[in-house]
């Protein structure tokens, strides 16, 4: 594999044999990927027969005719791993998550049936002619939307990470948490969102100038509800009716769900069914108790709203396994509810030394950003981590630096740089570093 | 309700106003701000009082909101028993769900505790969190003066109100909670 590359490609920029991001560029170039490891996830079905002689150049798919058409696709049969984590609350199935798997996916859109879930009480299933919205409070002309009159307006679209506050938060721990990349990060998704701009309805009830929060409340059995301050949702929000194309699944909040770019999940309301304009914020369950951030000092941090940079490596990333000194592509994800990543910087060796990696376009304000770079391993133990830079300047920290700061009983918010330690066997651990 | 119950514009001209308010915003950039009316159809139906007062389940931790209706901790403990410690544990200690219980003292890095008595920074919050979650296997069937019970026990076992006392819209709005001025705001005014 390594054939196709010069001297000149094989100078590192830096430790432990980080190649420069041009060489992505070079054109027909292989680099080798970490894998699934077998015991993790297998790509055959496990009843397949082995291959007979003859049967790889004329397998039987070239001689008989396929299925026929589907009304509905679904993935391979043979793709039957790739597939949500559940975490569930075994005396209320419906009250849990579910986690992306993001080292099973490339490029930057999740599918909608890999979405990252969080359920307080289970998924309703919504009959949209039965659903309404409801904007009333401190104005005007309150006044009640049906789906289909929603789906008459002018609409805009974008592309948008929704992160759960709580995404991460084994990082806390003692003790580095041992689980696949997205079953440890994966309660963040990328989706395009289609919808109204919840500025027009805004401007139809006629918003009092005094008022200041809007509390968002969803059609679901804990008929959850979040205060958020109206000015953002003035700014950017969409009440989203489609997700990557086709109307919003169940689990994402179908008919209508509350898209607030670049906020934590919980604000993103699922199944939104009112939006009480006000002068305060309720003090709701789900703004106190709970995406409230306890200090070293026993005061909490509080609306904890945007999501800072983070960046993961996908590929090697645990549950994979190296297969040998080679030249490898390193791949993973970066974001930030700030704006757009401006930098992704990628370390062999533990965060001594850094080389920038490639970005892949698109790179969107508030959405994944694929980062790619080359890396030579020369199959002794190094330490990778990868470290986002958004648009405003801020810098993913370390962390310990984190934790300084934070301590360790804040539980959300947690978007440290994450270390991957790698030993001689080719085995890819996470590790503090 | 039928879209033809509402006023809606219609002509040649209000295409075109929609035409061009869609081009304007195909950039994934923020929207400058609130559009102008004139560029959306109109198509929402006027809520009436009666509809808002159906439709409004906040409670603002001033007591807005709250219902009538009053309970006090002694009908709330068995009510708990009947509906709550399965998950929470006996006396709220814990189980499959949350701790809520816990000393009416602000937690501390030692001991981060977020029980309701030491974390909780409102009242009028547990009240909501019942009436629009609890029992989660059928909620919103508990009536208003088993909600107050609840609540009332909740404030006890966490030592924050006394044994005798009876809560209402009026009393619920009145207690403290020790951690009330625990918080700090990051993202909001």
């Amino acid at each position: 594999m390594a054939t196709s590359l010069d001297a000149d490609d094989l100078q590192a920029v830096a430790g432990g044999g980080l190649l420069h991001r041009r060489l992505l560029l070079k054109s027909g170039l292989a680099l080798a990927t970490a894998m699934a490891a077998p015991a993790i996830a297998q790509s055959a079905e496990p009843d397949a027969p082995p291959a007979a002689p003859g049967s790889l150049s004329s397998p039987s798919w070239l001689h008989r005719p396929g299925k026929p058409f589907s009304s509905y696709g679904a993935p391979s049969q043979f793709e039957n791993r790739v597939i949500r984590s559940i975490g569930a609350n075994r005396d209320l199935p419906g009250n849990g998550v579910s986690w992306t798997p993001l080292e099973s996916l490339e490029g930057i859109i999740t599918p909608s049936s890999l979405h990252f879930e969080r359920h307080h009480n289970g998924v309703p299933d919504i009959d949209p002619a039965q659903h309404r919205l409801a904007i009333h409070g401190d104005v005007s002309a309150p006044q009640i939307f049906t789906i289909d009159n929603l789906l008459r307006y002018p609409m805009r679209t974008q592309t948008l990470v929704i992160e759960c506050g709580g995404n991460s938060n084994a990082g806390w721990h003692e003790e580095p948490i041992q689980r696949s990349v997205g079953a440890f990060h994966g309660l963040v998704s990328c989706s395009e969102w289609t919808g109204v701009p919840l500025a027009i309805l805004l401007d139809q009830v006629g918003i009092d100038p005094k008022a200041s929060w809007v509390i968002a409340e969803g059609g679901d059995a804990a008929i959850m509800n979040v205060s958020i301050p109206l000015a953002k949702l003035i700014d950017d929000a969409i009440v989203a009716l489609y997700q990557n194309g086709e109307r919003i699944r169940p689990e994402n909040g179908y008919p209508l769900r509350l898209i607030v770019p670049g906020w934590e999940g919980v604000v993103n309301v699922k199944w939104l069914r009112r939006l009480h304009i006000t002068t305060e914020p309720a003090m709701a369950r789900n703004e106190t108790s709970k995406y409230t951030e306890l200090l070293p000092s026993g005061k909490a941090r509080m609306f904890t709203f945007v999501m800072d940079a983070k960046s993961l490596i996908t590929s090697p990333s645990p549950g994979q396994k190296m297969h040998g000194a080679n030249v490898y592509e390193i791949k993973g994800l970066a974001w930030s509810g700030r704006g757009r990543v401006a930098k992704v910087e990628v370390s062999a060796d533990g965060g001594t030394s850094w080389a920038e990696a490639l970005l892949q376009d698109p790179v969107l304000p508030r959405c994944f950003t694929r980062f790619r770079a080359a890396w030579n391993w020369d199959g002794k133990p190094a330490i990778l981590k990868s470290r986002a830079t958004d648009e405003t300047g801020y810098v993913q920290p370390e962390r310990d630096v984190l934790v300084a700061e934070r301590g360790r009983n804040g539980y959300f918010h947690y978007n440290a740089i994450v270390a991957w330690g790698i030993d001689e066997d080719g085995a890819i651990r996470h590790v503090y570093a | 309700m039928s879209m033809r119950d509402t006023p809606m514009r219609s002509g040649p001209l209000a295409g075109l106003a929609l035409a061009v308010f869609a081009t304007s915003l195909s950039a994934a950039e923020p929207l400058p701000g609130i559009q102008p009316g004139s560029q959306a159809p109109t198509l929402g139906t006027p809520m009436s009082a009666d509809d808002i007062t159906s439709w409004n389940l906040t409670i603002f931790p001033d007591g807005r909101g709250l219902p009538p209706g009053q309970g006090t901790p002694e009908q709330g403990r068995s009510l708990f028993v009947t509906y709550c410690e399965r998950c929470h544990g006996v006396d709220g200690r814990g189980a499959t769900a949350d701790e809520l219980v816990g000393p009416p003292t602000p937690p501390t890095d030692a001991d981060p505790n977020k029980s309701i008595g030491s974390y909780w920074p409102y009242a009028t919050t547990i009240f909501d969190f019942i009436r629009r979650n609890k029992p989660p296997e059928n909620s919103g069937s508990l009536s208003n003066d088993e909600i107050y019970s609840l609540t009332a026990y909740l404030l006890v076992a966490n030592q924050i109100i006394g044994e005798q006392d009876v809560m209402n819209a009026k009393t619920l709005a009145q207690v403290k909670m020790p951690n009330r001025d625990g918080f700090i705001r990051i993202d909001a005014p």
